[in-house]
C-alpha cells in the first residue's frame, strides 16, 4: 500500500503560511539572536510577514475559489476579505506592541523577585511576544477558512493558545495580569471542549465532519435531529464564549484590563474578526437549514448580549473594563449578523467588523497613552480634563467613541445602519428593537467620558498623555481617519465588500 | 453651484477660516463670524425673493448620489415650510451673533471655538431642513446635537453640563428609535419600489396598518422630544437656563422647530393612515402641553425657566395646528414656527441682557427698569406681547389661525386650547410688572440702557415682528400652498363651512 502524499494548494495557502513561517523563524531568532538585536529582528520580520501575506491576500482575491490541503481549508470572497482585516489589524497591533515596555521583560521569572529586578535591569528583554502574535494571526486567518470541524477545532486552539499567554505579559500589575491569563486559559480551555463535544455530536449527526456533508444532513438527511440540537448548541458554546456574548462573557472584562493594552487591543479587534468569520460560515453554510432550531435562541443571546453589554458598562470606573463591556455589547450587534442569515447580513458583518476593529484599535492606542510614574492610567476619574493636556488626543478618542456609540458621520453608524436594515430584511424585529434602545443606553457611558473628558478640570495628578511614539502614531491617525472616511464615504468600501460577499456552500 | 448647497456649505467655509485666525484675536474672530452668517442670511433672502410662489412642491431641487448602493444621496430641496424655516435659521444666527457679542467669553472653551460652533450649527440647520432624502436628514439630525451640546455645556452657566447631557441623551434615545423606524421605511421600500430614501419616493409606498403606526411612533417620539411635547419635555427647562440666551434662541428658536417640521414632513406626509389613528392622542397631548406648559410658566421664579415653560405652550398651539388637519390650522402651525422663532429670539436676548446687567436671573430682582433702561424694558414689553399674541403682533396672526383651524375639525379642543391665550397673558403680564414697572429695587439704579449694538440687533426682530402682524401675507403665501399639499397627502379635505341663509 502506497502512501500518496496529499496535495497541497501552496498558492492558496501562501499568506497562512508566511504568517505560519515567519511565526517560527521568530521563535528561533528568539533562542540564537543577541540580547540587544532581538526586539528590531521580530519586529521586523513580523511586520515583513504581515505585509508579506497582505500581498498574498491581495494577490488572490479575484480569483476563484478553491479549496486547499484536501478540502479542509476554503478559500472563498468572505474568507480572503477577513484575512486581509486581520492582517491590517495585526499590522497596526504590531505597531503597538513594537513599545516593547509594555511587557514584561522575563515572563517566566515570578512577580516581584530578584529574578524579576535583573531582567529588567539588564535590559535583556525577551521578545517572545511577536512569535506568539504571529501564530494568534495564523490561527486568526485559518478559523474563517476551516472547512471541516477538524480544521476548525485546531484554528481555535492555534489562535487561543498564544492569546492565552499574551494576556499574562504585562510589565506592570503583574500578578492582574497573569490572574487574567489563568482566568482565560481555564475559561478558554473548558469552552473548547464545549466546542469538541458539539463537534463530535455534530459528526454523529451528519456522519461526516465537513461543513458541506452537515450542510447536506441537515437539508434532509436521515440524521438524529437530538444530535443536531445537541451538537449545534455544544458548538455555540464554543464560538459565544470566544465573541464574548452573554452569558459567556465573563472572562472578558477581566481579561481585557490584566492584559498589556497592545495585546488587548489586539485580541478585541482582530479575535473579534475571526471568531464571527467561522461563526457566519457555520451558520451560514452547514446550519442554514436548520434556521428553525437555532434562531430563537440566539435571537434571545443576541438581545442578552447587547443590554448586559450596554447595561454593566455604566457601572464601570476602569477605561479597559467599560470597553470590554462595549465589546460585549457589539458582539451582541454583531450577533444580529449572523442571525439575519441573508446576503445583506454578511455584507453588514464584514463592515462591522472591520470598522470596529480598526475603531478599537485606535481606541486602546490612546488608552497606552495615559500614564502616570508608574504606568498606565485604566481608572476613569483620573482621566479627567485630558482635553486640557492633549486637545488632539482627546478629540480623536471622542471620534472612537461616537463611532461606537454610531453617531452619523462615523464607521460606526455606517456599520450600525447596514446591519440593523439586514436584520429587519430577515423579520427580526425585535432584535432591531432591542438594538437601538441598548444603544440609547450605551450612548451614556461614551458620552460620560467625553464629559469626564471635556468639561471637567484636570484635578493636581500626576497623569500625563505621554507623547506617541511614531507607530503608535500612525495607528491612531490611521485609525482615526479612516473612521471618519468610513462613515462619510462609505460606498466605495461598501462596493468593494458586496464583491466579497458570497460563501461558497 | 445650487443656492441650498451654497448657503449650506458657506458657514462651514466659515468656520474653517476661523479656525485659521489667532486665538487672541477675539475681535476679528466676532467680526468674521457675524459677516459670514450676514452672507448667509443675504443668501438666505435672495432664496426667498426667487421662491416661486406659485409652485407646489421642492424648488432648488438638487441631487447627487451618495452611497448608492443604500439608495442614499444627497438630495436638497425647499419647500414653503422648509423655506421659512430656513429663512427663520439664517435670519436669528447673525442677530444672535450680534446681541450675544460678550457671551462667547469666559466660556470652558475659547472664543473661537464658541463661533465655530455657531457656523457648524448654522450648516446643520439649513440641512436639516433641506434635506429631502430621509437618510440625508437623520444625518444632520443628529450631527446637530454635538455642536449644541458643546454650546451649552462649554458656555452656559450653572450646571451647565448635566443639562447638556441631558440634552444629549434624550435627543439621541429619541434618534435612536427614529432609526428603527428609518430602517422599517426603508426595507419596506427596497420591498416595493427599490431601495431609496427620496421622500417624495417614500410617501407612496403601501405599508399595512399595524407596521404603519409603529413606524409612526418611531417617528414622532423622535420629534415629540425635539419640540417638547408634554411628557417628553423635561429636558427644556433645564438646557434653556443653562445655556446662554444666544443658544437659548438657537435651541428654542429653530432646533425644536425640527421637531415640529418632521411631524408634518416625515410623520403626517409619510404615514397618513398611521397619523389619522393617533390623532386623538396627540390633540390631547397637544391640548395638556399647552396647558401644562402656560401654568408651569406662571410659577416661575427663574426668567429663563419662564420663557422655556411658555415655549412648551406654544409647541402644543403648534402641534394642535398641525394635527387639526386642516390647510387653516397647518399653515397657522407653519406660520407659528416661525413667529415662535422671532418672539422668543426677541424674549431671550433681552432677558439676557437684564440678565447680564443684573448678574441674576430671578425675576423679583428686577424692577422699575421701565424708569432705569426704557429701551430695554420697551423691548422687553413688545417681546412678551407678542409672545402672548396681541393683536396686531405677528403671533396673534398664526395663533388665530391653529385655533380657527382647529376648531372646525376640534372644537372641544379649540375651545380647551382658547384658555391658553389667557394663561399666557397672566404668565407675561405678570413678570412684566414685577420686573418693568414699580419702584426700581435696590442696586438697579446705575443699570445701563442698550448699546448701539444690541438696538442694531433687536431692531429688525420688533420690526419683522410688527410687520407680520399687520401684514402677514408675504408669509402665508409662501406657506399656504405647501399646507394644502401636505393636507392632501395625509388624505384630508377641509371641512366646508356651514353657510348658513338660504334655507
Amino acid at each position: 500500500m502506497g502512501f500518496q502524499s496529499p496535495a497541497l494548494e501552496y498558492g492558496a495557502l501562501a499568506p497562512m503560511l508566511i504568517i505560519f513561517g515567519a511565526a517560527i523563524i521568530g521563535v528561533i531568532v528568539e533562542a540564537f539572536a543577541a540580547a540587544r538585536l532581538r526586539a528590531p529582528i521580530q519586529l521586523a520580520i513580523s511586520l515583513g510577514a504581515v505585509v508579506l501575506s497582505l500581498s498574498q491576500v491581495w494577490r488572490l482575491r479575484g480569483s476563484a475559489t478553491t479549496t486547499a490541503a484536501v478540502n479542509s481549508v476554503v478559500i472563498d470572497g468572505p474568507v480572503l476579505f477577513m484575512q486581509g482585516t486581520i492582517l491590517i489589524l495585526s499590522l497596526f497591533a504590531f505597531f503597538l506592541i513594537a513599545d516593547i515596555d509594555a511587557f514584561a521583560a522575563q515572563a517566566s521569572a515570578v512577580p516581584g523577585s530578584n529574578e524579576e529586578a535583573k531582567a529588567l535591569q539588564s535590559g535583556k528583554i525577551q521578545t517572545e511576544v511577536y512569535p506568539l502574535t504571529l501564530f494568534a494571526v495564523g490561527g486568526m486567518m485559518l478559523f474563517p477558512a476551516a472547512n471541516d470541524l477538524i480544521t476548525l477545532f485546531v484554528a481555535l486552539e492555534v489562535l487561543s493558545l498564544p492569546l492565552y499567554l499574551m494576556a499574562g505579559l504585562s510589565r506592570r500589575r503583574r500578578l492582574l495580569s497573569q490572574e487574567a491569563a489563568l482566568k482565560y486559559f481555564l475559561l478558554g480551555a473548558y469552552s473548547s471542549a464545549f466546542f469538541l463535544f458539539g463537534a463530535a455530536f455534530l459528526y454523529g449527526f451528519a456522519g461526516d465532519v465537513s461543513l458541506a456533508g452537515i450542510r447536506s444532513a441537515v437539508s434532509g438527511g436521515p440524521g438524529n435531529d437530538v444530535f443536531l440540537i445537541i451538537g449545534m448548541v455544544s458548538l455555540s458554546v464554543g464560538l459565544l464564549f470566544k465573541v464574548g456574548a452573554a452569558p459567556f462573557h465573563s472572562w472578558t472584562p477581566d481579561v481585557y484590563q490584566g492584559a498589556p493594552t497592545p495585546i488587548t487591543a489586539f485580541m478585541a479587534a482582530a479575535t473579534k474578526v475571526a471568531a464571527f468569520g467561522a461563526m457566519l460560515r457555520i451558520f451560514y453554510v452547514s446550519l442554514g437549514g436548520a434556521v428553525y432550531s437555532w434562531k430563537p435562541i440566539f435571537t434571545a443571546v443576541a438581545i442578552l448580549t447587547m443590554v448586559v453589554g450596554s447595561v454593566i458598562a455604566i457601572a464601570q470606573r476602569d477605561i479597559k473594563r467599560m470597553l470590554a463591556y462595549s465589546s460585549i455589547a457589539h458582539a451582541g450587534f454583531l450577533l444580529t449578523g449572523v442571525i439575519a442569515l441573508n446576503q445583506e447580513g454578511l455584507k453588514a458583518s464584514l463592515f462591522y467588523l472591520a470598522s470596529y476593529g480598526v475603531a478599537t484599535i485606535g481606541a486602546f492606542a490612546i488608552v497606552t497613552l495615559v500614564r502616570d510614574s508608574s504606568g498606565e492610567v485604566g481608572d476613569l476619574n483620573r482621566w479627567v480634563g485630558l482635553a486640557k493636556r492633549s486637545p488632539a488626543m482627546a478629540l480623536i478618542f471622542s471620534l472612537f467613541l461616537l463611532s461606537f456609540a454610531g453617531i452619523p458621520l462615523t464607521a460606526g453608524f455606517i456599520g450600525k445602519f447596514t446591519i440593523f436594515t439586514a436584520a429587519y430584511e430577515s423579520g427580526n424585529i425585535a432584535v432591531v428593537v432591542a438594538g437601538v434602545l441598548s444603544s440609547a443606553i450605551a450612548a451614556f457611558f461614551y458620552i460620560r467620558v467625553i464629559v469626564m473628558i471635556f468639561f471637567t478640570d484636570p484635578e493636581e495628578d500626576t497623569v500625563t498623555v505621554t507623547i506617541p511614539s511614531l507607530y503608535t502614531n500612525l495607528t491612531i491617525w490611521i485609525a482615526a481617519i479612516a473612521t471618519l472616511a468610513l462613515g462619510i464615504f462609505p460606498a466605495p468600501f461598501l462596493d468593494f465588500i458586496a464583491t466579497f460577499a458570497t460563501f461558497t456552500r | 453651484m445650487n443656492l441650498l448647497t451654497s448657503m449650506g456649505l458657506l458657514p462651514l467655509i466659515g468656520a474653517g477660516l476661523i479656525a485659521l485666525l489667532p486665538v487672541t484675536n477675539v475681535k476679528l474672530i466676532k467680526q468674521s463670524a457675524l459677516l459670514v452668517s450676514v452672507l448667509v442670511a443675504a443668501l438666505g433672502i435672495t432664496m426667498t425673493i426667487g421662491f416661486d410662489r406659485g409652485v407646489t412642491g421642492f424648488q432648488y431641487i438638487e441631487r447627487y448620489s451618495w452611497i448608492p448602493s443604500l439608495g442614499i444621496s444627497y438630495q436638497l430641496g425647499v419647500d414653503g415650510i422648509s423655506l421659512i424655516l430656513i429663512l427663520l435659521s439664517v435670519l436669528l444666527v447673525p442677530i444672535v451673533i450680534l446681541a450675544g457679542w460678550n457671551e462667547s467669553e469666559g466660556g470652558r472653551f475659547s472664543v473661537k471655538t464658541f463661533y465655530i460652533l455657531i457656523l457648524v450649527l448654522e450648516t446643520m440647520m439649513i440641512g436639516v431642513f433641506a434635506a429631502t432624502d430621509l437618510f440625508l436628514f437623520y444625518v444632520f439630525f443628529e450631527a446637530m446635537l454635538v455642536p449644541v451640546y458643546f454650546l451649552i455645556g462649554g458656555y452656559g452657566s450653572g450646571a451647565r453640563q448635566a443639562a447638556a447631557v441631558k440634552f444629549l441623551l434624550y435627543s439621541l434615545f429619541g434618534g435612536l428609535l427614529m432609526l428603527a423606524s428609518i430602517i422599517g421605511i426603508f426595507v419596506i421600500s427596497g420591498n416595493q419600489i427599490g431601495r431609496t430614501f427620496d421622500i417624495t419616493a417614500l410617501s407612496t409606498l403601501e405599508i399595512d396598518t399595524t407596521t404603519q403606526n409603529f413606524l409612526f411612533l418611531g417617528f414622532f417620539i423622535a420629534f415629540a422630544i425635539k419640540a417638547p411635547l408634554w411628557p417628553l419635555h423635561t429636558w427644556l427647562p433645564d438646557a434653556a437656563k443653562s445655556a446662554t440666551p444666544g443658544t437659548s434662541v438657537l435651541l428654542l428658536g429653530v432646533l425644536d422647530k425640527v421637531g415640529t417640521f418632521g411631524m408634518i414632513r416625515y410623520c403626517v406626509e409619510l404615514f397618513p393612515d398611521a397619523s389619522r389613528t393617533f390623532t386623538p392622542l396627540i390633540i390631547t397631548l397637544a391640548v395638556i402641553s399647552i396647558l401644562y406648559g402656560a401654568f408651569l410658566a406662571i410659577g416661575q421664579k427663574d426668567i429663563k425657566s419662564l420663557i422655556a415653560f411658555t415655549s412648551i405652550s406654544h409647541f402644543g398651539f403648534i402641534t394642535l395646528g398641525i394635527f387639526a388637519m386642516t390647510t387653516q390650522s397647518n399653515s397657522g402651525a407653519t406660520l407659528y414656527m416661525f413667529n415662535h422663532g422671532i418672539s422668543t429670539a426677541a424674549l431671550f436676548l433681552t432677558a439676557g441682557w437684564m440678565i447680564s446687567r443684573r448678574g441674576s436671573s430671578t425675576i423679583a430682582d428686577f424692577g422699575g427698569l421701565q424708569r432705569v433702561t426704557p429701551i430695554l424694558a420697551w423691548s422687553f414689553f413688545i417681546a412678551g406681547l407678542s409672545s402672548l399674541a396681541l393683536p396686531g403682533l405677528s403671533s396673534f396672526v398664526s395663533e388665530f389661525l391653529v385655533l380657527v383651524g382647529t376648531y372646525t375639525r376640534y372644537p372641544v379642543a379649540a375651545v380647551i386650547a382658547t384658555f391658553g391665550i389667557i394663561l399666557a397673558a397672566l404668565y407675561i403680564l405678570i413678570p412684566v410688572q414685577k420686573a418693568l414697572h414699580g419702584p426700581t429695587t435696590a442696586g438697579n439704579e446705575n443699570l445701563t440702557d442698550l448699546n448701539k449694538r444690541e438696538i442694531a440687533a433687536i431692531a429688525p426682530v420688533i420690526a419683522l415682528i410688527v410687520a407680520l402682524g399687520f401684514y402677514p401675507k408675504p408669509a402665508l403665501e409662501i406657506i399656504n400652498p405647501a399646507a394644502q399639499v401636505t393636507i392632501t397627502k395625509a388624505g384630508y379635505s377641509d371641512p366646508q363651512p356651514l353657510v348658513g341663509g338660504d334655507k
